[in-house]
């Protein structure tokens, strides 16, 4: 068994200098009986490489075929250094830096990532990273209530339902109030009315999940008169190498999703959740963070900080319950946004931005499609004259991925069943979008 | 002039700044665009360096860290075992890593094998019927269990019970878990075997409690050999078992949970089934649930249909009325599934026994090597983990975190300090199955030659100083905490004369 490097010489040698017999004789407390019956036995390296790459084979990857999906996960291109840095084992195979002193690299790591999430955000300060954007902004709503001590949540019908489900699941025996806005399909929500001097937090998505862009600068200002916390989701974060920055539009919080740029789909995890907010609200703040400091040298280093908030220490009283970051998640985000650069990440997004609006342009040349934004990012709604799941799996049948089905997110509106959100990104090529445009003519 | 073989290495916004990238592009298949106003006017501040520069940066940075490739890591309760590289090739294989989760049921068949295989192996491994796949986390796994508990004596109309019980030598996150699930927390002391006291849970146990959380083997390294009378004790008082499984590597292929009455126990990925730790994450926390708590398992899960395996994604549907609802976004830590799966599958059901042998096996060998020199908290057999106390130091002016830190001198990572908060000045070893016996013996070689230099009382300062062959000298955290720097921020008197 390659990754047991004990000999049968040395289990004997050991068992004679603790003086027992057999490695079973340090199991005499368990109570006897059951054990796990009827496992297969191990397998050559080969072998697993053989049935998993079988299983694998199963699956028809986007990497394939014409691909259009997004819907809060999305397709890009990832540079080869980018792998090369997460593989090193030096990063790959290390703890938590509970001891900076043999840590520094993954906490100046985590150091620029803080940066680099305040940067792109336009906030203060951000945090190590949580589990993902859903978990990420269920820890924000919660944040804010410690911050003003009200409970009263609105949540925009434009976030992401996975974030809102996930959001009502963390949240339900806090004593929060939550109230979520129908599906904004159409971007026509009117918030400012809602906003209460009795409401914690209101959450948006920008681009929301049905692609729309808004300026949230004046209901920023409204939130500021009543005392309301705006928290912004972002979980296309790509989109900010082109866009208005969340923090200037004035979001008190922001969080989101940062697999865009970390790497590919994975099926949707691990993702990565990213956390700004303002330096005031930093005590209140979830999740690790990594803090600038110096050795009795006077060296500049790096260590974990402000843990007093931790469930370490305070246990029943931490601010949350979470332990784990997404920390190599975190690592190939950061090395992506440093390989793109300032230059690198506008050039990105403004390609995005270009070819879903070519896509969608196209699209609009068939008068049974219905694309529904006016304005977007890199993702839009687009209306069919039938189910779009039906369509989707014709498509499939033509070797193209074409989109989601927005009524796979609400299974209480029928209603929605002939919107499909439509993804584009760099990856896509000119025959691509001809191939889908096409295949649409076709069967519509 | 720097005199040292590792470089002093800036952070990247310390490079100049000018118009490069290290990635280039093709063109866009348009021209036209469609943002509104919203489009931004004001650099973010981004570094701007080319390949080779972005390449150099973090090969310098991974050279100052420490990890399970280059030595042994024995910090207690984190399970830092080999990381195989078979592993991070399945996970890249195109078919599980370029699937989008929202692609047609019909076009990931595959990725739904690979969890419910992953699944059914938890599932043998444990004995118990049902295992949530998709909390992302030990913590995360923990809210799972007490989420699927609260609603069943919620289903039950036990909605009076509001306390969950905690040893006192728990993980921090246990408490801090139950307090996000609404419940308030009492601590259950430990008895003078470093096991839970049996009478004071009885004493304590009631209508009010609605459950119990027990790590084990505990985190003082020891098996709770009372647990069958804990379980049923719990259980008679009408409350559930909760079992942190943050320490499973102990005792895989042993023994199943279902004969302890475990209600619910949450599977560290990144522990037990060696999914790398990557600087603190990602894990994965699937938690494995009995019967009884089953019908409240979080969505998304997987169903078998007509031969087909579809996946549930809504709570409140025929096959999930009483589910908890969603904890996570997507269909959980995917990733770690495979590596984990491809870990399970190379050890098999007879290699998975042989881990939790050679574990067990290499935490009493440095148990008994070391207890000469250092004072073992418990003096018997232990499991996976093995518990000093700091009486060794007693009277010496030296302090744990002073040893700890001079472990780094001689090429170590320390094992962990000061917990379980029970144990005063503890060092906790956990060296895991993948140590040789010669790793072993150079780790007793360190620790035996820094005892006997406590010993001596001479050489005070040499502890407070250390490390000094690490790149960094000790870390003013005091200095951190009270000016928090938590990010680069342009020089204000360089901003200034822009």
């Amino acid at each position: 068994m390659r990754y047991l490097p004990l000999s049968n010489q040395d289990r004997e040698s050991m068992l004679n200098t603790i003086g027992i017999e057999t490695i079973d004789d340090l199991f005499d407390e368990l109570p006897k009986s059951e054990v796990p019956q009827k496992l297969p036995s191990h397998k050559s390296e080969l072998q697993v490489d053989r049935e998993l790459s079988q299983i694998a084979n199963e699956n028809l990857p986007y990497s394939r075929v014409p691909s259009f999906l997004g819907a809060g996960n999305y397709c890009h291109f990832i540079p080869a250094s980018l792998d090369y840095i997460v593989q090193r084992g030096e990063f790959l195979t290390s703890y938590t830096p509970y001891q900076p002193e043999i840590s520094q690299g993954t906490l100046q790591v985590i150091f620029e990532f803080q940066t680099q999430v305040a940067l792109i955000t336009g906030m203060e300060i951000a945090n190590a990273s949580m589990y993902d954007g859903a978990t990420a902004c269920a820890e924000a709503i919660s944040m804010a209530s410690r911050i003003n001590k009200r409970s009263k949540v609105l949540i925009s019908g434009g976030v992401h339902p996975h974030y809102i489900d996930v959001s009502k699941t963390q949240l339900k025996h806090l004593g929060f109030d939550i109230e979520v806005l129908e599906p904004n399909i159409f971007g026509k929500e009117e918030i400012l009315d809602k906003l209460d001097t009795d409401l914690s937090c209101l959450v948006v998505q920008n681009p929301s999940f049905f692609g729309d862009l808004q300026d949230y600068t004046a209901v920023a200002n409204e939130c500021r008169d009543k005392g309301v916390l705006l928290i912004i989701v972002v979980t296309e974060p790509v989109s900010l190498g082109l866009i208005k920055t969340p923090g200037e539009m004035g979001a008190d919080i922001v969080v989101g999703e940062g697999q865009s740029l970390a790497g590919p789909s994975n099926f949707g995890g691990p993702g990565l959740g990213f956390f700004a907010s303002l330096q005031k609200y930093v005590r209140q703040m979830p999740g690790r963070l990594c803090g600038q400091t110096f050795d009795k040298e006077g060296k500049r280093g790096f260590v974990l900080t402000m843990s007093t908030r931790e469930q370490h220490i305070r246990r029943e009283k931490a601010t949350s319950n979470i332990c784990t970051n997404s920390g190599l998640i975190a690592l190939a985000f950061s090395v992506h946004l440093t390989l793109l650069g300032e230059n690198g990440f506008n050039r990105l997004a403004n390609i995005n931005h270009k070819n879903a609006v070519e896509l969608s342009m196209r699209l609009k040349k068939n008068n049974k499609i219905n694309v529904i934004n006016s304005s977007f990012f890199n993702e839009f709604v687009i209306e069919l004259p039938r189910p779009a799941i039906d369509i989707i799996d014709e498509l499939v049948n033509l070797n193209i991925l074409s989109g989601i089905p927005v009524s796979r997110f609400y299974p209480n509106s029928p209603n929605l069943s002939n919107f499909m959100l439509v993804a584009v990104t760099e990856i896509n090529t000119e025959s691509d979008l001809d191939l889908f445009a096409n295949a649409l003519n076709e069967v519509l | 002039m720097r005199k040292n073989f590792l470089h002093e290495e800036p952070l990247v916004f310390e490079y100049p700044f000018s118009d490069k990238s290290a990635v280039d592009f093709n063109s866009p298949l348009g021209d036209s665009e469609n943002i509104g106003d919203l489009k931004r006017t004001t650099p973010l501040g981004l570094s701007s360096l080319s390949e080779p520069e972005v390449v150099r940066h973090y090969t310098r940075l991974s050279r100052l860290n420490y990890s399970i490739d280059t030595g042994l890591y024995p910090l207690g309760s984190c399970t830092m075992k080999h990381n195989p590289r078979l592993n991070e090739k399945m996970v890249r294989l195109d078919g599980f890593m370029n699937i989008h989760p929202f692609q047609p049921e019909k076009t990931i068949q595959g990725a739904y094998k690979a969890i419910n295989l992953l699944s059914d192996w938890l599932i043998d491994l444990t004995g118990l019927p049902v295992v949530a796949m998709s909390p992302a986390a030990g913590a995360h796994g923990e809210l799972c269990g007490l989420m699927c508990i609260r609603a069943a004596h919620e289903h039950n109309g036990e909605s009076k019970r509001k306390v969950v019980l905690v040893p006192e030598s728990a993980h921090g996150t246990n408490p801090a878990s139950a307090a996000i699930c609404g419940y308030s927390v009492e601590s259950i002391p430990c008895n003078n075997r470093g096991r839970v006291d049996l009478q004071a849970l009885n004493n304590r146990l009631g209508d009010d409690v609605a459950a119990v959380m027990i790590t084990n083997p505990n985190t003082c390294g020891l098996f709770e050999t009372e647990a069958l009378q804990i379980s049923d004790a719990v259980h008679n008082a009408g409350a559930y078992f909760y079992m942190d499984g943050a320490n499973f590597n102990a005792i895989v292929g042993r023994l199943t949970l279902k004969q302890l009455g475990v209600d619910a126990m949450h599977i560290n990925l990144h522990k037990t089934f060696s999914t790398p730790h990557g600087g603190g994450g990602p894990g994965a926390g699937p938690t494995v649930l009995s019967d009884a708590l089953a019908p409240f398992a979080p969505v998304p899960f997987l169903i078998k249909k007509n031969k087909k395996l579809c996946m549930v994604e809504h709570a409140g549907l025929k096959d999930s009325k009483l589910s908890i609802g969603r904890m996570k976004g997507f269909h959980g830590q995917f990733g770690v599934f495979i590596r984990a799966l491809s870990y399970i599958m190379s050890l098999g059901g007879d290699g998975l026994s042989q881990v939790s042998g050679d574990a067990v096996l290499n935490a009493n060998y440095l148990r008994v090597k070391l207890s000469k020199y250092i004072t073992p908290f418990y003096d018997g057999i232990c499991m996976h983990e093995v518990l000093f106390d700091g009486s060794f130091l007693d009277g010496s002016g030296i302090k744990t975190i002073d040893f700890a830190k001079a472990m780094i001198d001689s090429g170590f990572h320390p094992p962990t300090m000061y917990f379980p908060l029970v144990v005063e000045g503890a060092l906790l070893f956990e060296p895991t199955e993948t140590e040789s016996k010669q790793s072993l013996d150079e780790l007793i070689e360190v620790v035996t030659e820094l005892a006997k230099m406590v010993r001596k009382e001479e050489l005070t300062e040499y502890f407070d100083q250390s490390p000094i062959n690490a790149p960094r000298l000790r870390l003013d955290e005091t200095h951190a905490a009270r000016n928090p720097i938590l990010r680069w921020n342009p020089d204000p008197l360089l901003k200034a004369a822009e």
